[in-house]
């Protein structure tokens, strides 16, 4: 089944060049059914792949063909089968189909649907490469092809200068940390000769090139600058909010569940590379944990559906780098997979609460839409349940973990880890009350308008729903059983860093505080929302609504001054400056041929005249010279 | 002998087309495809051995017709083969003035730059370059844009000026061993060799100035944007995507090996002056307006990374460079096809007046943004591969400073995507603004165009035969 791992990636490929060819002739419908059938192939192959390596344990590497090769450097365009791309092929094709047949639903009424289907085809072919390559150079394709769909996705309903805008946006500060990535991939291939995994962690593992770890630092920090930009994270953030610019379900696929996890993968895949790194561990725990206060404490005082959603997700992949900095690479992908599900399935429901309020997103002109859309309200409470981490729940038991691993790391991290788990809560509380209880706060079209929505899209939802609720119960706390099945799994590729192991008696105490404070923080935001007033923010609440005024600071900072440096290049440096000098010669040998041109009397007399102070000038020269 | 073909069909193509007037265009269609043939028949057989032909042309002077083709030969032999009826075919249904004139100097042009490519005599080298050059003046000089008179006058005095300078070292080369053969690459390159570090010091600018200029490398780019904004698009494709190559060819072909001294002395130096160019260009090109020049300084810091590579030392840099000569010829055909046919419909090149191209003419927009993503060397396509090389090249270079250099080359590509998707979201997205005409491509762009996107993806997927073609080239052992 292993060898047949190329065929993943190539239904979707498929997918995308029927729809991207046929984009204007075929009907819409045979659009979503190709686009939907694409991704569910690839889902039966990438089960059948997941039960091999499960059972077998074993990592392989499939070599497709040759792709770069010019003396020693050799870099072949092969696959890597093993626990942990098989873990995340079945994420996004799994999660990518449910999203796939939401979306024939709900890009329905769109001219151009059929398109929407190749580009979405394609985000995942992308996707599978990233996941895919057996070294850093394929993840590189994989990585920047993602790159260029949620470009696409982002700037769908072009017409709209903003959403271009948005999308301009995410590409460039994306190719920020890619720059970051390909030093990173240059400094492997300076010291080791190689980017494949096998042979750079061979390498790492006690090989023939031993390197200080330093320069494991620099490497794995470079890497890393290219995680922040795919991953959302603090200082390259700001444009996973603006991509809300995107349909619904694009949110929910690549701005959610897969594509900003990337990095997360990209750190947990170069295990072996951060654990001879600490001080850039160091460094993305520090980020991570810093990104999820600042985005969740923003979060609190969005009321867009949509920003809300994408500051939480900004802030749960801070968690997830949390957890790899502390050393915790299988709790961060377990986070990823949970997070998955529920925050899929939340986006989802938002889309589907959009949807029935014809495009309006200010949680605002919201209220007690629980009655009208029940499907769509209990999938989305228990989102909410499975982010906030109430026991039971699949997020409580990655978040959990993640919080112990930040507890015995350092006590501070966790405190402060802590707080934005509790502003998760609250935010998330928020949206749901103001959402879905209460009274309806729209206009009277909208109200009358208010229905559920139909089975392609609740079913996603319910499928999705079963998952947030279940899916954590392949990683159970330490303190109630030894076995952790997720952990297990991924042992062979991934190997956690430091120690994490509490007593039970602290993390017994550690549970119970973080459920018992979520709990009050649900009751807070329940009494916040009770009755509903939003007057005009001040102080601390504005700054928040205005997201710290970070876009304001990088326009002022970055945007404005290379704006300006590039006119005043164009006009004064350029312009009148290099090519000043070079008509300025031009001129000047005019100047002098001109003058010279006088000498030219046609007087015979000036001539001799000339000849004999010449012949003078020479003699006296060679006389001294001489001498 | 099937080398001089390759020169002769344009010439005499060339010259027919003069009298042959209307039907100039088809007599320029058959020789192009004709010289694409000999080019691709020419690349497979010198793939894995290099061909050489050669007679006594000036014996009292030592100067010989002597023609080889190596993998780099072939390979830019084979773009120009490519790109020649490519432009032909897409401008197939738009009326010149004077066709007869106009497509015989688009094949003599095609002629000269062929025989830089083959030369294998110094002084042969020389008398292709300024037969390139002359036919592309008078092109720009009659089918120009307004200002096309001063423009090309500086275009040519530019270039004459550096061509006079690799005149006299030449010269200078060839009487250092006098000779029956004292113009052949191998006397040139072994009198250069034995000269002393100091002349080979200054001899180094005396030969690179003519190409610095031809490539062109700050600061001796400013008759670039001029020159293509005032050309015709045509002539601006020949400009761009095949004589802008005479310049790096040279460099590989006529300096790195002749002034080994001079080059290890100055490489620091020009890769300097390629990475400011680098910047300093792709700052320029984020706030044109026009797109006639925005492709322009895009391509000035293209080039920039290219000779920075150039003189990095490393068989990969080379390696790399050989393979984005061709994808950079390719790439930027397509930018010039796409930019006249929208000068042709909607009458402006201006961005600020145009917009919505994805509605009014969404099969252009889609081939637009692909080739667009080619420029900024996105993964997959054509354009990434030469470059992820490029900057190996850079990053291995012996010089102290290599990762500086890689780090701010770079920086390139992060403004690169800025001013590329600038222009890709004033022209293509948003309303309709100004492109209110909905006419799509036409059968013959849409080949023109369909060619160039499929090598854009072909080579992109599978680079493997452009590297092992020019592999030998650029010195690279392969296993």
């Amino acid at each position: 089944m292993t060898n047949l791992v190329w065929l993943v990636p190539l239904f979707p490929l498929i997918g995308f060049l029927i729809n991207g060819i046929g984009w204007r002739k075929m009907p819409k419908g045979a659009g979503g059914v190709i686009g939907s059938l694409a991704i569910l192939a690839s889902f039966a192959v990438s089960l059948g792949i997941f039960f091999e390596v499960k059972s077998s344990g074993t990592s392989t590497v499939v070599h497709l063909f040759d792709f770069i090769q010019s003396g020693n450097l050799y870099i072949p365009f092969a696959f890597q089968v093993d626990a942990l791309s098989s873990l995340f092929l079945l994420i996004i094709t799994g999660i990518g189909f449910l999203i796939h047949v939401y979306s024939t639903s709900y890009m329905h009424d769109d001219e151009g649907m059929v398109k929407y289907f190749a580009y979405l085809n394609l985000f995942v072919f992308s996707m599978l490469l990233l996941v895919l390559g057996a070294n850093y150079l394929i993840m590189f394709i994989g990585w920047e092809g993602v790159g260029l769909c949620s470009y696409l996705l982002i700037g769908f309903w072009f017409k709209n200068r903003d959403y271009t805008n948005a999308a301009k946006k995410a590409f460039v500060m994306n190719r920020i940390g890619d720059l970051g990535f390909l030093v990173g991939m240059l400094l492997i291939l300076f010291n080791y000769g190689t980017l494949s995994y096998n042979e750079f962690f061979g390498q790492l593992n006690g090989g023939t090139v031993q390197l200080s770890s330093n320069m494991h630092n620099w490497i794995a920090i470079c890497l890393f600058i290219g995680a922040m930009g795919k991953s959302a994270q603090i200082p390259l953030y700001t444009w996973l909010p603006d991509a809300m610019a995107g349909p619904t379900p694009v949110s929910a696929l690549i701005h959610a569940a897969t594509m900003v996890t990337a990095g997360i993968y990209m750190i947990a895949r170069s295990n072996a590379l951060y654990s001879l790194a600490p001080m850039a561990l160091n460094l993305v725990a520090v980020i991570g944990l810093a990104t999820a206060i600042l985005a969740a404490s923003i979060a609190i005082r969005q009321y867009d559906i949509k920003k809300v959603l994408a500051y939480s997700t900004v802030s749960q992949l801070g968690f997830m780098f949390l957890a790899l900095g502390v050393g915790a690479y299988t709790t961060a992908v377990f986070h990823v997979m949970t997070h998955a599900f529920f925050k899929a399935l939340m986006f989802l429901g938002s889309g589907s609460v959009i949807h029935a309020m014809g495009g309006e997103q200010d949680i605002r002109s919201m209220g007690g839409l629980g009655k009208k859309m029940k499907i769509t309200s209990i999938t989305f409470l228990i989102g909410c349940l499975a982010i906030a981490g109430i026991p039971g729940f699949s997020g409580f038991f990655s978040k959990d973990e993640i919080l112990a691993a930040t507890y015995a790391h350092s006590p501070v991290m966790y405190y402060l880890a802590l707080g934005a788990a509790l502003m998760t809560a609250f935010y998330m509380f928020r949206l749901y009350f103001l959402t879905f209880t209460g009274s309806f706060r729209g206009t009277h079209d909208q109200e009358h308008h208010l229905h559920e929505s139909p089975a392609a899209m609740t079913i996603p939802l319910i499928v999705l729903a079963i998952m947030s609720v279940i899916g954590g119960y392949v990683g159970l706390p330490a303190v109630i059983s030894e076995h952790h099945a997720f952990n297990t799994y991924l042992a062979p590729v991934v190997a956690n860093f430091g120690h994490h192991h509490l007593e039970h008696s602290t993390e017994w105490m550690l549970m119970g505080l973080s459920t018992g404070l979520v709990i009050i923080m649900i009751i807070v935001a329940y009494n916040a929302t009770k009755k509903p007033n939003f007057k005009e923010n001040t102080g601390l609440a504005k700054v928040l609504e205005n997201k710290w005024y970070v876009d304001e600071l990088y326009d002022a900072i970055i945007v404005r001054p290379l704006l300006a440096l590039s006119s005043a290049l164009d006009r004064f440096v350029e312009k009148m400056g290099i090519d000043g000098v070079v008509n300025g010669v031009g001129k000047t040998v005019r100047w002098g041929s001109d003058r010279v041109r006088l000498l030219q009397t046609g007087q015979v007399g000036f001539y001799i005249f000339m000849m004999v102070i010449g012949m003078t000038l020479l003699f006296t020269i060679s006389f001294f010279w001489v001498q | 002998m099937i080398l001089t073909l390759l020169i002769l069909v344009p010439i005499a193509a060339g010259i027919l087309s003069f009298l042959a007037k209307d039907s100039a265009k088809a007599v320029a269609l058959i020789s192009s495809i004709a010289t694409l043939g000999l080019a691709a028949y020419i690349s497979a057989a010198s793939y894995s051995q290099p061909m050489a032909w050669s007679i006594p042309w000036i014996p009292r002077l030592g100067a010989q017709l002597s023609l080889y083709s190596d993998g780099m030969a072939a390979m830019l032999c084979l773009l120009t083969g490519i790109v020649m009826p490519v432009v032909f075919i897409s401008n197939w249904n738009k009326e010149v003035e004077n066709p007869g004139g106009f497509y015989g100097l688009m094949l003599l042009a095609q002629a000269g730059i062929t025989g830089v490519f083959l030369a294998h005599d110094a002084l042969l080298f020389y008398f292709f370059w300024e037969l390139a050059l002359i036919p592309v003046y008078f092109l720009c000089s009659i089918w120009g844009g307004e200002k096309r008179i001063p423009v090309t006058f500086k275009f040519f005095v530019y270039t004459f000026v550096g061509s006079l300078l690799m005149l006299s070292a030449i010269i200078f080369l060839a009487l250092q061993n006098p000779g029956a053969n004292a113009y052949g690459w191998d006397n040139i390159v072994s009198a250069g060799m034995s000269l002393d570090p100091v002349t080979q010091q200054w001899l180094f600018w005396l030969i690179f100035i003519a190409f610095a200029i031809k490539m062109p490398i700050f600061p001796f780019h400013t008759w670039q944007p001029d020159t293509y904004e005032q050309s015709p698009t045509s002539v601006t494709i020949i400009l761009s995507a095949l004589m802008v190559k005479m310049g790096l060819f040279s460099v590989i072909r006529w300096l790195l090996p002749v002034v080994p001294e001079g080059v290890a002395f100055w490489s620091n130096t020009v890769i300097i002056l390629s990475i400011i160019g680098i910047i300093y260009a792709s700052c320029i090109a984020i706030v044109q307006t026009d797109m006639k020049r925005l492709i322009a300084y895009s391509s000035i810091a293209h080039m920039g990374l290219m000779s920075a590579a150039a003189f990095s030392q490393t068989s990969t840099g080379m390696h790399g460079l050989m393979v984005q000569m061709f994808n950079h010829g390719i790439n930027i055909t397509g930018m010039w096809l796409i930019v006249s046919m929208i000068e042709q419909r909607w009458g402006t090149r201006d961005m600020t007046k145009l917009g919505g191209m994805a509605i009014s003419a969404p099969k252009m927009a889609i081939a637009f943004v692909i080739i667009s993503f080619a420029n900024i060397g996105l993964p997959l396509t054509n354009g990434f591969v030469g470059e992820f090389m490029l900057f190996n090249g850079l990053f291995q270079s012996p010089s102290p400073y290599h990762i500086s250099y890689m780090v701010l080359a770079g920086l390139g590509v992060i403004l690169g995507a800025v001013y590329t998707l600038n222009m890709v979201q004033k022209t293509t997205y948003g309303n309709t603004v100004g492109m209110t005409i909905q006419k799509d491509l036409s059968v013959n762009e849409y080949v023109g165009l369909a060619v160039i996107i499929g090598i854009i993806l072909m080579l992109g997927v599978y680079p493997k035969p452009l590297l092992d073609m020019t592999a030998a080239a650029a010195g690279v052992m392969m296993p």
